[in-house]
């Protein structure tokens, strides 16, 4: 990933494929902080976007798939700062809004962060509000914020099964899931980090999979370099790629920078999801990554929930942001 | 006569006592009794320590105090000290009784890093 080109790529996107006036560094702007969301379909690497106002323009058979299914993250159940007081607020907020998607998910992906300081009535209440999903599958990998206790109770809820710090795969209806471990064990100075062990077991995974399979991994911390200065990134993230990139369909879901932006590169797409409970600055744009505090009326229009669709056939997965607001 | 200096005692009296209160003595006051330890602060803020780098003499209790809305902590790299994750305004304290340099960082955001030199 980082061998063709070392910059960080967080303003590449898509051409004005709906004809909006939003050329790819407008979308991004738009998308990922002015909080509107899009509708996007990625076709033999090509990701093709369109506002969620024109979605009704759409032919539908480009939305539906055979899957869908639904990414949160970020919910950081137990914070109450001034950037939102009300995080129980905006999480059932977020699961109104998949209640009401036309078609039913068949699971909820979470990309971590799910407590503040897992603590044991954090994940508690999490566990009590998602119940009201429309679905009862929910895949977990743990953010930073949910290791504070080294992960004990993270491994007790949602980790049976799973490997090492809580990496697992799973197949649904012809796509490989992997949900990836990059918060542990992390260095001074660095980055996220997957670490050897789970490394080689990524290599065996996904070494009897036929070329043909879409793939979608997640993890918490994004796996390309988002933004190294403010630790948007992992350090290993280039390698776990070289092991899914011969597949013909490839996209990365990461949680951890509270805001949604995309990239493309060959066949691989990655994308990372707003957070149900508090905004995080753009990157640079602010003295740190601390949460981002903004008008009251203007919060859920930062937060939200994103919708896939796989359809099979095109290798194509069909990822839709909404907002709270 | 005898009220007089009755009086003139009682004041005298009280004078002394309100010199030697805590709080009243002179900014410079001339030896640290070598038992008693001294905290020096490190304060978390946006994302970094403040100082980043910091010179303390052995015994030196250093004591970081989370000024961010997110939590922090913070881990000796050679593994001589390690916090829980401070929550905003929660504090860590550790006295520094060898010489020696300690660098440490924050576990959460690693890229958060700070040197504690214990002379």
């Amino acid at each position: 990933m980082s061998g063709k080109n070392p910059q960080p790529q967080h303003d590449e996107l898509l051409h004005d494929h709906n004809h909006d006036g939003i050329d790819r560094r407008g979308f991004l702007k738009c998308m990922a902080w002015a909080g509107t969301g899009a509708f996007c379909v990625m076709q033999g690497g090509v990701l093709r976007s369109f506002s969620l106002s024109r979605l009704s323009e759409m032919d539908p058979g480009e939305a539906k798939g055979e899957l869908s299914f639904v990414q949160i993250s970020d919910s950081h159940m137990g914070f109450d700062k001034a950037a939102n007081p009300d995080v129980v607020g905006t999480f059932k907020s977020a699961l109104d809004k998949i209640n009401s998607l036309p078609a039913r998910p068949q699971f909820i992906l979470h990309t971590g962060d799910i407590t503040h300081l897992s603590k044991p009535q954090e994940f508690d209440t999490v566990e009590q509000l998602i119940q009201s999903a429309p679905t009862k599958d929910v895949f977990y990998v743990p953010g930073e914020h949910d290791m504070l206790d080294e992960g004990a109770q993270f491994k007790d809820r949602f980790g049976k099964g799973s490997q090492g710090a809580g990496w697992y795969s799973f197949d649904q209806k012809g796509v490989h899931f992997i949900g990836l471990v990059n918060v542990v064990n992390l260095k001074a100075g660095g980055l996220g980090q997957l670490g050897n062990d789970q490394l080689e077991w990524l290599e065996k995974d996904v070494k009897h999979l036929t070329k043909s399979t879409p793939i979608v991994v997640f993890a918490h911390i994004p796996l390309w370099s988002v933004y190294p200065e403010w630790g948007w990134g992992t350090e290993d993230g280039a390698q776990a790629l070289s092991y899914v990139k011969k597949f013909g369909s490839v996209t990365v879901l990461n949680g951890h920078i509270h805001q949604t932006m995309q990239k493309v590169e060959g066949n691989v797409t990655f994308h990372t999801a707003a957070s149900t409970a508090f905004p995080q600055p753009k990157p640079g744009s602010a003295p740190s990554p601390g949460p981002m505090k903004v008008p009251a009326d203007q919060l859920r229009t930062l937060l939200g929930v994103t919708n896939v669709n796989a359809v099979h056939g095109k290798h194509a997965l069909a990822v839709v942001d909404s907002t709270l607001g | 006569m005898k009220l007089v200096a009755f009086t003139i005692v009682v004041i005298a009296a009280l004078t002394v006592a309100i010199f030697a209160a805590p709080g009243v003595e002179p900014a410079s006051s001339p030896v640290e009794p070598a038992s008693s330890p001294t905290v020096t602060e490190v304060k978390i803020d946006n994302f970094s320590f403040n100082p980043p780098t910091l010179k303390v003499k052995a015994g030196t209790t250093v004591q970081w105090t989370n000024r961010d809305d997110l939590p922090h902590n913070v881990v000796a790299e050679e593994k001589a000290f390690r916090s829980k994750a401070m929550d905003t305004d929660e504090q860590f304290s550790f006295t520094f009784d060898k010489p020696g340099t300690y660098a440490y960082f924050c576990g959460l955001h690693p890229k958060m890093k700070g040197t504690i030199t214990v002379e």
